[in-house]
């Protein structure tokens, strides 16, 4: 069976939901947050569909440990190096963190800039990625399968696109991917430029005026100024990260040069984001961990610290402009909530949401929330969704921006924005 | 320097002439430009091999001579291809390899092997999807028969699957070499059953998991809405509902995979119904043999002659034909191709019942078409799509020389957001122009014209990238670009090659100029 919203707070009046935790409701209130005009978001996909259960781990349900006979996550201990971080007051809190986020995103958490949304997701039952990927980015509603005629897949605009669209002239958006994502595409166009590589040099300011002048009175004309400022931005920055010459980064320049992988990526993004952005978009690959995950240690404890050094790189790098911005975190999909054969674990529904930013309402969970028992998962396999997440974006952009609910629906037609009052 | 002076030293060099180095100087019977757009879509890129042809043939029989290529490889390219290990084994042998190794996986005690076995399946899993790549990169760098390998690459499109699901990397080569490429010119329907029966398909649509009672739906939607009529309500006229959805779905059931060496035991009434072949199987108990209907026509229950039954049928609507030769005309024509051309194709269409290489023809040799690109302003401009780049660019940088790298191009394709077999859903690649444009993707495209034309970019060096032998950068001021490019160069881009240093940033400002963005 599936679980529906009236279900499940049918649950959490009953008392089964989480007694630590008060249940919020999704109806939005009314509140008067300036939109800033100087506001940044950021979102990190997490392409394949993280294993949330074993990030943010429910570590106050025996279910838990049960179904996950190898590859659970120990109980706070504060002599075990390997256990998980307790996530509230003391140690029986009910939900840990997982011991490679110990020093990239517990510190964020307990300066109150990190909360996490958990049982949050989509509609899309399919459990494909890349339907669920490509349904998530094009941010629309799932088709009903009771229509007639079936809906065409709508491989249009993405939400990202559309939010640019809304803020009309205020928004500088960019994807820091090779290609145009689904989630950027549509009427604005949005420059795209890939911050992995090793930063090979251009080319240098006399070819570009060459390669810019063949282009002049073309259609194309725009877009090369537009990469060409890019690269130049991304190999100054460069430069400067190189020669630790960024004021707000002196007391993290041995980071800095040492940087790798995803925390590179992360500096270098931030930078560009602090002068020159306020949209972006980068995604992180590998999570489809089926085979051999490992726990505390192990395939997904590595992309876990590259993914946290990255976050918490890119949040030092921001400055003082990291209090004016939100970084949301999401994944198509959780995995089963019970390993599999091998290891490791499936693909599932419900995930957990990561915000972040300096000014966010963060040391908590934020969302509906319900116990963590083999009665409360979906279909007998995996988290229910309790937070749609274009009920979640759209308050969060709703509080960001005071989006009025003509350009909210633009972003995302017929939702109503859950007030998960985070920022 | 200027050009001209690299274009005496480099035809010096080739001692292809002694006194006609002047760019002025052109051969005897230079192409036109209408010829030389003509061919820049009949090819994946002009090159010498093709002028030659087309100055003996004239374009009606170079056209022809396309469209009946045989799908053998010809000469060195079959040689080369044959000793890559995809052509030295079935899919059959590889898919059991690999479930054997994962029950061996499964039996081992210790961790360390455990994973060390799992990425050895992992890489060989790599490098046969590398292999696949490089299989049809060769081709559509070689191969003579460039309709063939053009429509080869479109129908991989237009039946798209994705390598990184599940295990279609590992049946991938036979899709493209058994399936998709034989029929690239051929019947149409037979293309679709071809497909249909591929385990590559069945399995990325999951058709393989579904089954009387337990339908899987997925396969059956897109093979109406991707694959023939086009989407329901949509330009191709096309009219399905949900339930036709279904009950295609329900014909489909029992089309699957059996890697097992055994067969099911079936009950003697169903045994004459079962068919296997390779990979393929037609599991009469997992079919539901009961009467559909498909677009109001009644289809009776009789095992797999139902597919073969709803197939036909899906092919000979007037909406496929109509879709089918729009897409192909978005792909050769322009991004809206001429309503009127999309017409005469589909009446071809549907009066051959399905013939692509007539769909083709009609296309190619169309009245308004050719005149279009015989106008001196491009009237049905189209705008190269990576791949098109990508292999128009190693055409003329490198023709008549055998690449022996092929891990930079796959790279290219990759970076330009168009990877072989890399689209993750089932439509395929955009086939028009603002998938290609973002600002990031344009400048890419400098970087990559700018790795060819210096030569600089490993494709000569073992595949493991260790140097190979010393081959300098491309000299693509010849007798040939004097003849066949330059003609139709624009002022800027004259302007800009007049400005270069060297041959090697000339080359690169050729690659990258707007003229050679274009088709």
């Amino acid at each position: 069976m599936t679980f529906t919203r009236r279900d499940i707070l049918k649950l959490a009046f009953a008392g089964a939901a989480h007694p630590l935790l008060p249940v919020r409701g999704i109806v939005s209130q009314v509140f008067a947050a300036p939109g800033a005009a100087d506001a940044k978001f950021l979102l990190v996909f997490l392409r394949g569909g993280y294993d949330a259960a074993n990030v943010v781990i429910p570590v106050g349900s025996d279910f838990y440990y049960e179904s996950r006979p190898t590859i659970a996550i120990a109980r706070p201990d504060s002599a075990n190096p390997l256990a998980a971080l307790p996530l509230g007051s003391d140690a029986s809190s009910a939900w840990g963190l997982h011991p490679a986020l110990k020093d990239t995103m517990l510190p964020l958490w307990q300066k109150g800039q990190l909360a996490f949304v958990p049982f949050a997701g989509t509609e899309d039952l399919t459990r494909s990625h890349f339907e669920t990927q490509d349904s998530v980015e094009t941010g629309m509603p799932v088709e009903s399968h009771g229509e007639k005629t079936p809906a065409p897949h709508s491989y249009g605009s993405g939400f990202l696109n559309r939010l640019a669209a809304a803020l009309d002239g205020a928004a500088a958006p960019v994807a820091f991917t090779d290609g145009l994502p689904t989630v950027m595409t549509g009427s604005v166009v949005v420059p795209n430029v890939s911050l992995k590589g090793t930063g090979r040099p251009g080319f240098d300011d006399r070819q570009m005026a060459l390669l810019a002048g063949m282009y002049a009175g073309t259609r194309f004309e725009p877009l090369i100024a537009e990469g060409f400022d890019l690269r130049k931005t991304v190999a100054q920055q460069d430069q400067m990260m190189a020669a630790g010459t960024m004021g707000e980064m002196q007391a993290a320049n041995r980071n800095a040069i040492t940087a790798r992988g995803f925390e590179l990526e992360a500096r270098r993004m931030a930078g560009l984001m602090k002068d020159k952005f306020n949209v972006a978009f980068i995604d992180v690959g590998g999570w489809d961990t089926h085979v051999n995950q490992g726990g505390p240690q192990g395939q997904l404890a590595t992309l876990l610290t590259s993914l946290g050094q990255g976050l918490a790189a890119f949040a030092e790098q921001m400055g003082s402009a990291w209090s004016r911005t939100v970084v949301v975190v999401i994944s198509e999909f959780g995995r089963t909530f019970r390993e599999n054969g091998t290891r490791g674990t499936d693909h599932g529904h419900g995930t957990v949401y990561w915000v972040l930013g300096g000014a966010l309402h963060g040391g908590r969970f934020a969302g509906e929330q319900v116990d963590v028992a083999a009665r409360t998962l979906n279909q007998n396999r995996d988290w229910p969704v309790m937070t749609e997440y274009r009920a979640m974006l759209g308050g969060i952009f709703k509080r960001m921006y005071s989006l009025d609910s003509t350009r909210l629906d633009r972003v995302f037609p017929n939702t109503l924005p859950a007030d998960l009052d985070l920022i | 320097m200027s050009s001209r002076l690299y274009a005496f030293i480099s035809v010096a060099i080739l001692g292809l002439l002694v006194c006609t180095a002047s760019p002025d100087a052109r051969g005897p019977a230079a192409l036109t430009r209408g010829d030389l757009r003509w061919l820049g879509r009949v090819t994946f890129g002009v090159d010498a091999a093709t002028v030659a042809a087309y100055r003996r043939l004239g374009r009606e029989k170079f056209l022809d001579e396309q469209l009946r290529s045989p799908a053998a490889d010809a000469g060195d390219l079959a040689k080369s291809i044959s000793t890559l290990s995809i052509a030295q084994q079935s899919a059959q042998t590889r898919v059991r390899w690999v479930r054997s190794e994962q029950q061996r996986i499964n039996g081992l005690p210790a961790e360390d092997a455990k994973q060390q076995a799992r990425m050895a399946i992992n890489q060989a899993g790599n490098q046969a999807l590398y292999e696949t790549a490089r299989r049809h990169l060769m081709r559509a760098l070689q191969s003579p028969s460039q309709l063939r390998e053009q429509m080869t690459w479109f129908w991989m499109n237009h039946f798209s699957v994705f390598s990184g699901k599940a295990n279609v990397r590992w049946t991938l080569a036979e899709y493209e070499d058994q399936a998709v490429r034989p029929h690239a010119l051929g019947s149409f329907r037979d293309l679709v059953m071809a497909t249909l029966t591929s385990p590559a398909m069945l399995e990325y649509l999951d058709n393989a998991q579904s089954a009387a009672g337990r339908i899987n739906e997925n396969y059956a939607r897109e093979l109406m809405e991707l694959h023939t009529l086009g989407v329901s309500g949509g330009p191709s006229g096309s009219r399905y509902t949900q339930q036709d959805v279904q009950e295609l779905a329900r014909v489909l059931t029992g089309a699957g995979i059996n890697p097992n060496e055994n067969t099911p035991r079936l009950p003697p009434q169903l045994q004459p119904l079962y068919i296997r072949r390779g990979l393929f199987e037609f599991n009469p108990q997992r079919h539901d043999n009961g009467e559909k209907t498909i677009l109001g026509t009644k289809i009776h229950g009789k095992g797999f002659d139902e597919i073969d039954e709803a197939v036909t049928m899906l092919c000979r609507q007037p909406a496929t034909a109509r879709f089918i030769s729009a897409r192909v005309a978005e792909y050769f024509v322009a991004d809206e191709p001429p309503r009127a051309l999309v017409d005469r194709m589909a009446r071809t269409f549907e009066k051959t019942d399905g013939s692509i290489a007539a769909v083709l023809r009609t296309m190619f040799l169309d009245k308004d078409f050719m005149k279009a690109l015989d106008a001196p302003e491009q009237k049905l401009p189209k705008f190269k799509d990576p791949m098109q780049f990508v292999v128009s660019s190693l055409r003329l940088a490198y023709e008549g020389k055998t690449l022996t790298n092929y891990h930079p191009a796959v790279n290219w394709l990759q970076q330009l957001g168009e990877p072989l077999y890399g689209r993750v859903t089932p439509d395929g690649y955009p086939l028009t122009e603002p998938a290609w444009t973002s600002s990031g993707q344009l400048v890419r495209r400098f970087e990559i014209a700018r790795a060819i034309g210096s030569g600089n970019a490993g494709l000569f060096n073992a595949e493991d990238n260790s140097p190979g032998p010393a081959t300098g950068f491309p000299l693509l001021t010849s007798r040939f670009y004097y003849d066949s490019i330059e003609p139709a160069l624009g002022v800027k881009t004259r302007q800009t090659l007049d400005k270069t240093s060297s041959q090697q940033e000339w080359n690169t400002i050729l690659l990258a100029s707007p003229d050679w963005m274009q088709r």
